[in-house]
C-alpha cells in the first residue's frame, strides 16, 4: 500500500450520487508523484465524473480526495484547484472560440490570476518565447492568429493540450485526447504525452486501446463507479471481468 | 499630436480616429455656436447644442453598457439607474447652488424641503455645496452600488436572464424609493430650477457650449478607458469569461471578479454620463430610473453593435436622432418604432451596424495576417521537427 504522503493524487472511499443514481461508488485511486496512468472503462463508468471531483466541479458525497499528499481538494473550488497545480483537458474540446489560438495559450500561461495583475500584465519576451515553443510542439504555428472556432476537432484537442502545457500544472488530467484524430495524430499525441510525463504526473482517460498501448503505462479500468481491474495493460485486458463489461462488447 | 500620443499607447487606428472625431466635434460645435453669426449657414443654434450634448451623454451611457454587455456578456437592464444616480449627485450640487434665489429664499435648504416643513438639511445633503464633493459622489455612489450589487450577484453565479431580471428590479426599486417625498430627493418632481454651475448661468450659451465640450471630452475619455481595458490582456480574459466562464475557472481565473470589476467601472462611466446630462436638460426626476429607460440603452447598443467600441456610440446617436425626429412627427408611435427596430436588428443585424461592417473588413484582415504568418513560418517549419516527428 502506498503512503498518502508519496502521492500526487489520493482518492479513498469516494462516492457521488446524482439524483439517487450512484455515479461513483466507494472509489479508491492512487497516483504516485511523476506517474502516468491510463484509465479505461465503458461509457458511464464514471471516468469524467472522477475528474470533475478532482477539479472541484463536483463535490463528493463521501470519501477523501487529497492532492500532493496533504491538500484536501474537497475544501477548494475550481479556480483554487487550478492554481494549486491541477490542469484539465475536457472530453469535449473546450477552448475559447472567439479568441485566437495565441490568445488561448496566452490566457493559459502560468501567471498571477487576480484581476489587477491581469489588468496591468505586460507581454514579455519570455512569454512570447514560451508561446512560440508551445505552438511548435502542438504544430499550430501557422494558425496562431486564427480564431480557435475555425480549428478542426483534432486541432482543438491539440490547442487544449497546448493550454495545459502553458499552464504547466503538477498534475494533468487528460480526458479522451485523441477522439477525432487520425492514426498518425494519435501516435503523435501518445508521444507528446509520454514526453510530458517525464516531468509531470498525468492521468489519461481514453477508449482507444491502440493509443493506451502506445502510452505503455499502468492501466485502471473503471466500471459502475469503482475500480474493476488495475495493472499492466496485458494484465487488465486479460481480466475476465474487463472482457465481459468492456473489451468483449 | 493627440493621435501620436494615443498611438504610442497602443490604440488601434480606428479608435484613434473616433477619439479625434469626438474631440473635433467637441470644439467645432461650441465654436460655431458662439463665434458664427446666427444667420451663418454653419451656425449651430443653442438648442441644438444642448440636444447634441445630451446625445453625447447617452453615447457614453451606451458605451458603459457595452463594456459589460458586449465584452462580458452581462445583459444589464438597469444601467439607467447608475446614470440617474450620477445625475442626482450633480442635481444635488445644482440645487445647493440656488441658495437664497429659491422661491422660499432659504440659504441652505432647497425649496421642496422648506415646502415639506423640514427644519434642517438631511445629513446626506452635506457637502453637496462643494463641486469637488459632488464630482466624487458622481463616481462613488454608482460605483459602490454596482460593486455591492455585483458582489452578491456574480459571486452567487447569477447569470443570463436571471441577472437581467434582478438589474431591472434594482432600477425599479430605486425608482419607487426616489418617488417618495420623505427620501429627501424632491419626490416625483425631482430636482430642477437650477441657476448656475461653478458660478456660470446654466442657461447661458457659453455654459451650454462648455457643457457640450465637457460631454465630448468625457466621451473621449470613456472611449480611451474602454479601449485600453478591452484591448489589454484583461480584455481577452473578459471575452474568455463571457464565452467560457467555467473553462476560465479551470484555468485558475475567477470570472465573477472579472465581471465585478467591469460592472463597477461601467457604473462609474454611466454615473459620469448622468452628471453631464442633468445640467444640459435642466432636471432630474425619478422617471430616469424607469425600467424602460434602461431597456432603451440596450436597444441603442444593439443597433450600433455590441462588442465594438464605436458601435454603441453610433447606435446612441442614430436612435436618439431618430427619436427626436420621430417624436416630432408621430409622437404616439415612437415606442412601436423602437420595438420594431430592436426586433429588426436582432433578426437581421445581430452584430449591429458597426459589427456587421467590421465583420466584412475583419475577415479580410484576419486572412491577410494569417497569410503573412504562414509565409513567415513555412521555411523554418520545414526544418524544425516538432516533438515526435519521425
Ligand atoms: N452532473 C451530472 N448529473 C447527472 N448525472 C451525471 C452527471 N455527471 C455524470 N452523470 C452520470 O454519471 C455517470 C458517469 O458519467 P461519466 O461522464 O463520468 O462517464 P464516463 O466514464 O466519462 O463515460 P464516457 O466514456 O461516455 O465519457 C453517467 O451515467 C452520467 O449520466
Ligand atoms: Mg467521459
Amino acid at each position: 500500500m502506498v503512503e498518502r504522503a508519496d502521492t500526487i493524487l489520493y482518492l479513498d472511499g469516494v462516492s457521488v450520487a446524482f439524483d439517487g443514481f450512484k455515479a461513483i461508488r466507494n472509489l479508491s485511486f492512487v497516483l504516485k508523484r511523476g506517474e502516468m496512468r491510463a484509465i479505461i472503462g465503458p461509457n458511464g463508468a464514471g471516468k469524467t465524473t472522477m475528474m470533475d471531483i478532482v477539479t472541484g466541479k463536483t463535490r463528493p458525497d463521501e470519501g477523501d480526495v487529497f492532492f500532493n499528499g496533504t491538500v484536501d481538494l474537497t475544501r477548494h473550488d475550481e479556480a483554487d484547484i487550478a492554481t494549486l497545480g491541477i490542469g484539465r483537458k475536457f472530453q469535449k474540446p473546450t477552448v475559447f472560440e472567439s479568441l485566437t489560438v495565441e490568445d488561448n495559450l496566452s490566457l493559459a500561461l502560468a501567471a498571477p490570476r487576480d484581476v489587477f495583475s491581469v489588468l496591468f500584465a505586460r507581454g514579455s519576451a519570455k512569454r512570447a518565447k514560451r508561446i512560440d515553443e508551445i505552438l511548435e510542439t502542438i504544430r499550430l504555428g501557422h494558425r496562431r492568429w486564427h480564431l480557435a472556432a475555425n480549428l478542426s476537432h483534432g486541432q482543438k484537442q491539440w490547442l487544449e493540450i497546448g493550454m495545459l502545457l502553458a499552464q504547466n500544472p503538477k498534475l494533468l488530467l487528460v480526458d479522451e485526447p485523441v477522439a477525432g484524430m487520425t492514426d498518425a495524430e494519435t501516435e503523435e499525441t501518445a508521444r507528446l504525452l509520454r514526453e510530458i510525463s517525464a516531468t509531470h504526473s498525468v492521468v489519461v482517460v481514453e477508449h482507444d486501446m491502440h493509443f493506451v498501448r502506445e502510452l505503455d503505462v499502468k492501466v485502471t479500468c473503471l466500471h459502475e463507479g469503482s475500480v474493476l481491474s488495475e495493472g499492466s495493460l496485458d494484465h487488465v485486458s486479460s481480466d475476465q471481468r474487463v472482457i465481459e463489461v468492456y473489451l468483449g462488447r | 499630436m493627440i493621435s501620436g500620443y494615443l498611438a504610442r499607447n497602443g490604440l488601434e487606428s480606428r479608435i484613434i480616429a473616433t477619439i479625434v472625431l469626438i474631440l473635433a466635434a467637441g470644439i467645432a460645435v461650441p465654436v460655431s455656436n458662439l463665434v458664427l453669426d446666427p444667420l451663418h449657414p454653419l451656425h449651430v443654434p443653442t438648442y441644438i447644442v444642448a440636444l447634441l450634448g445630451k446625445y453625447l451623454t447617452y453615447a457614453l451611457l451606451a458605451l458603459a453598457l457595452d463594456l459589460v454587455w458586449g465584452f462580458c456578456g452581462i445583459l444589464s437592464l438597469g444601467h439607467g439607474a447608475f446614470f440617474a444616480l450620477g445625475g442626482y449627485a450633480m442635481g444635488m450640487y445644482l440645487m445647493r447652488q440656488i441658495g437664497t434665489r429659491g422661491v422660499y429664499g432659504d440659504p441652505v435648504m432647497p425649496d421642496f424641503m422648506v415646502f415639506l416643513n423640514w427644519k434642517e438639511l438631511p445629513w446626506y445633503w452635506y457637502g453637496f455645496d462643494q463641486f469637488w464633493f459632488a464630482i466624487v459622489m458622481v463616481a462613488l455612489v454608482p460605483g459602490v452600488i454596482a460593486f455591492v450589487f455585483g458582489w452578491f450577484a456574480f459571486r452567487s453565479r447569477v447569470t443570463g436572464v436571471y441577472l437581467s431580471i434582478i438589474t431591472q428590479a434594482m432600477t425599479y426599486a430605486l425608482m419607487l424609493a426616489f418617488f417618495r417625498n420623505d427620501m429627501g430627493f424632491g419626490g416625483n418632481n425631482g430636482l430642477t430650477d437650477f441657476k448656475d454651475i461653478l458660478g456660470f448661468d446654466v442657461q447661458a450659451d457659453t455654459t451650454r457650449a462648455g457643457l457640450f465640450a465637457a460631454s465630448a471630452a468625457a466621451l473621449a475619455i470613456g472611449v480611451i478607458v474602454t479601449a485600453r481595458i478591452t484591448g489589454s490582456h484583461f480584455g481577452k480574459l473578459m471575452i474568455a469569461s463571457r464565452d467560457g466562464e467555467s473553462r476560465a475557472r479551470f484555468l485558475g481565473y475567477r470570472p465573477e471578479m472579472v465581471k465585478l470589476f467591469a460592472f463597477t467601472v461601467s457604473a462609474v462611466m454611466a454615473g459620469v454620463a448622468g452628471a453631464l446630462y442633468v445640467p444640459q436638460v435642466g432636471i432630474i426626476n425619478p422617471g430616469e430610473f424607469a425600467p424602460a429607460n434602461s431597456i432603451e440603452v440596450v436597444v441603442w447598443t444593439a443597433v450600433g453593435g455590441r462588442g465594438t467600441i464605436i458601435g454603441p456610440i453610433i447606435g446612441a446617436l442614430l436612435v436618439n436622432g431618430g427619436k427626436s425626429w420621430f417624436t416630432g412627427v408621430l409622437p404616439e408611435y415612437w415606442l412601436f418604432a423602437l420595438g420594431g427596430l430592436f426586433v429588426f436588428v436582432t433578426l437581421f443585424l445581430p452584430k449591429g451596424i458597426v459589427g456587421t461592417f467590421q465583420a466584412h473588413i475583419g475577415r479580410g484582415r484576419e486572412k491577410r495576417k494569417a497569410n503573412r504568418a504562414e509565409d513567415a513560418q513555412t521555411p523554418s517549419g520545414a526544418e524544425v521537427s516538432p516533438v515526435g516527428a519521425e
